[in-house]
């Protein structure tokens, strides 16, 4: 059939089994939404292009699938980038469509013309510039199998106009495709995971380091039963949180900078610590010299590049993490540490996390709390960056995977709201809660619009205490409480903002009125809610280590 | 220690920016970067001269090996190889300095490409060693300009390279 590159390009989406995709148009991409018009598919229409990268990755963070997003040429197609990017350090499936100039104009500095190719290159994990609309079925094809296989990223797909419109013979959606060059390790190699039941055999103190990997690859199931069966205690990243109940009797919660008490001494002082889809980050290492220091490393990762990036592994398994658990699982004979796990536990009751609650005083922790038991633990969360991410992992307690959507390695501030909007668009009767700030909500807050039109029931905690709180706590603990640019005097009536918008506003000043708020917020189903929660503003995240500190170095709540 | 590096990828635009983006990107050093067609011309070879220590060198073959156009990643400094660099230097010759250069150019089985009333040209093909040396003897004489290919090279013997930067554990 005679079809354009913008029909072949909707027919292929179709064909990639993509439900809902984030975008605005503009000059260079008319061509394709024109075809949308026409399309069975959902396109959500964002405010701006970063919340529609963001949309994309809390739509693919929450369903496993591949996000799509949409833009336009030249400053449509730049302001995807941060969003990329935020999708790239987390290893999230997402493909990015772009408008560009077309062929004849490429190079001449034309109207909304951005080398959107090059500028992509350090932030996808494959990109490409259609010259021929011959090519488009086969790159589409291409860019989803890269994005969702092997270590997940996203793919950027530059479209220049006169491809958009070109017509060619299309002969249906290619069934199947090869890369001679892309060939991942999905099978653990079997001497390997030898080695690695045999060090486990062995341990007295075994730990496991469990990342955002075990999400990706699906293998929660495997990571309980395999964590039982060695009684191993259990730390999670901020990436792996939901990769391992955190209300189970292994878990000792995060690790790292804000890690617990009970996670950072046991890490320190295990003789074998196995590293599950972790990638030994500076947040979570601390001194690099001084974490794990007598451990034996077992690095299971499905990309090879991360074995001995950071920390020397010395039973390096490459490999899809499910199967290499499911081998390993088989290899391994039950065992128990009940010297180790009276420690942990003993850790555990010692220092639990904890927070001042104070009469009279609303404590942002006491608000998550809250949040966590009217929800039942069940709703999707997704955070901003900043206090209010580190409080949300800490106090609510996940039990589930792809829950909890955070940006993680980029820490990108913004990331919360249009990513709520994703997971919302993704599962419709789900609770979406974006535990946010007062600083991070204003990055994106033009999403109200997006939310509301879409009839999406988001529900947005601000933990409003008028500052940037991360930033001023650093300031307080490590630069003489000299408070440069951060205190947010200027924030609006966030309950009169919402209601500019059409959503739902509540303001929130004392404890008793958390519960009803958000049950309020729970009841409304067709619009966005803002609760404007006034938090003690100088209320600071503990446990703390200090940046380049051991991670037993901890500073406590004083 | 510097390490060559040899690499298969697919012969496709960008493919140039991704490698060179990786460099730049994570911090490692090209010392030389040379490209070309094999003998199937989907595939074209590289070949990168990059300086760093053991662990340096063993990340950006698995980083080279991670990007989707690389077929292959093969650090050739581990196994018998041999490599060679072209050089054009323009030397400056008047007068008995004529012979003397042409005397050396003989010696190196260099060739003389152009002449000019005060240059001489010369053509040179070699490892490091053999470059290094005649560059030496011809400054005093005083070089006008060089021209260096960079480096290609291949494994010895008739197996093709083995992989070391790929997926072995």
């Amino acid at each position: 059939m005679l079809m354009s590159g913008s029909e072949i390009l909707l027919d292929a989406l179709e064909k990639e089994g993509v439900e809902v995709m984030f975008g605005f148009p503009g000059g260079a991409i008319l061509p394709v939404y024109d075809a949308i018009y026409d399309s069975k598919i959902r396109h959500i229409l964002v405010r701006h292009e970063q919340g529609a990268a963001h949309a994309a990755d809390g739509y693919a963070r929450s369903t496993g699938k591949v996000g799509v997003c949409i833009a336009t040429s030249g400053p449509g197609a730049t302001n995807l980038v941060t969003g990329i990017a935020t999708a790239y350090m987390d290893s999230i499936p997402m493909v990015a469509i772009t408008g560009q100039v077309g062929t004849d104009l490429l190079g001449n500095d034309s109207f909304q013309e951005a080398d959107i190719f090059g500028i992509t290159i350090p932030i996808t994990k494959y990109n490409y510039l259609v010259k021929k609309v011959e090519d488009l079925p086969g790159i589409i094809k291409e860019a989803f199998y890269i994005a969702r296989t092997g270590r997940p990223g996203p793919v950027l797909i530059d479209i220049p106009k006169n491809v958009q419109v070109a017509k060619i013979e299309y002969d249906g959606y290619p069934k199947e495709i090869s890369i001679s060059s892309y060939n991942p390790t999905i099978k653990g190699n079997p001497r390997q995971i030898k080695l690695a039941a045999e060090a486990i055999s062995k341990a007295e103190r075994p730990v496991i380091y469990a990342g955002g990997g075990v999400i990706i690859s699906g293998a929660a199931d495997e990571l309980k039963q395999f964590a039982e069966k060695i009684e191993a205690p259990v730390t999670m990243t901020l990436m792996g949180l939901g990769g391992f109940p955190g209300t189970h009797i292994l878990s000792m919660g995060m690790l790292g900078m804000h890690g617990t008490h009970a996670a950072n001494h046991a890490v320190t002082e295990s003789d074998l610590l196995i590293a599950i889809g972790a990638r030994f980050d500076d947040r979570v290492t601390g001194k690099l010299s001084a974490f794990a220091p007598n451990a034996k490393v077992i690095h299971i990762d499905i990309d090879p590049a991360e074995i001995g990036k950071r920390k020397k592994a010395d039973i390096p398994i490459v490999g899809d993490i499910k199967q290499v658990l499911q081998s390993l699982i088989k290899e391994i004979k039950t065992k128990s540490h009940s010297d180790w796990a009276k420690r942990i536990e003993n850790w555990k009751a010692k220092h639990p996390l904890t927070y001042k609650n104070e009469k009279g005083k609303l404590k942002p922790q006491f608000v998550i709390e809250k949040i966590y038991e009217v929800t039942k633990g069940d709703a999707i969360i997704t955070t901003e960056v900043g206090q209010n991410q580190m409080w949300a992992a800490q106090y609510y307690k996940f039990d589930k995977p792809r829950k909890f959507l955070t940006s993680g390695g980029l820490g990108t501030m913004g990331y919360g709201f249009p990513a709520a909007i994703g997971a919302q668009a993704a599962n419709p009767g789900k609770v979406v809660f974006d535990i946010a700030g007062d600083g991070s909500i204003q990055m994106n807050i033009q999403e109200l619009g997006t939310a509301v039109c879409s009839k999406l029931p988001v529900k947005i905690a601000i933990l409003n205490n008028f500052n940037l709180g991360m930033v001023r706590q650093w300031q307080e603990l490590f630069f003489n409480k000299r408070y440069s640019n951060t205190c947010l005097s200027g924030n609006p009536d966030f309950v009169a903002l919402a209601k500019a918008y059409g959503a739902h506003g509540i303001l929130v000043k004392k404890q008793e009125e958390v519960i009803p708020a958000i049950k309020e917020a729970m009841k409304i189903n067709d619009r966005p809610t803002i609760i404007d929660f006034r938090v003690e503003p100088e209320e600071n995240v503990f446990p703390m280590v200090p940046a380049g500190a051991a991670i037993t170095d901890m500073i406590q709540l004083a | 220690m510097r390490h060559t590096i040899s690499l298969l990828v697919r012969n496709k635009p960008g493919v140039l920016s991704h490698i060179a983006g990786l460099f730049s990107a994570r911090g490692y050093n090209i010392d030389s970067l040379t490209v070309g067609e094999t003998d199937d011309n989907t595939v074209s070879r590289m070949t990168i001269v990059t300086i760093g220590d053991d662990r340096i060198v063993e990340q950006v073959s698995k980083q080279l090996n991670k990007l989707i156009d690389v077929i292959k990643v093969v650090d050739l400094t581990d196994q018998p190889f041999v490599d060679r660099e072209l050089v054009l230097i323009k030397v400056q010759a008047e007068g008995e300095k004529r012979s003397q250069i042409i005397e050396i150019t003989d010696i190196f089985r260099a060739k003389i490409v152009d002449v000019s009333p005060k240059t001489i040209t010369v053509e040179i093909t070699g490892d490091d060693s053999k470059i290094q040396a005649i560059i030496e003897l011809l400054s005093p004489f005083g070089i006008k300009e060089i021209a260096r290919t960079g480096k290609v090279a291949i494994a010895r013997g008739r197996e093709a390279g083995k992989n070391k930067g790929g997926a072995t554990c």
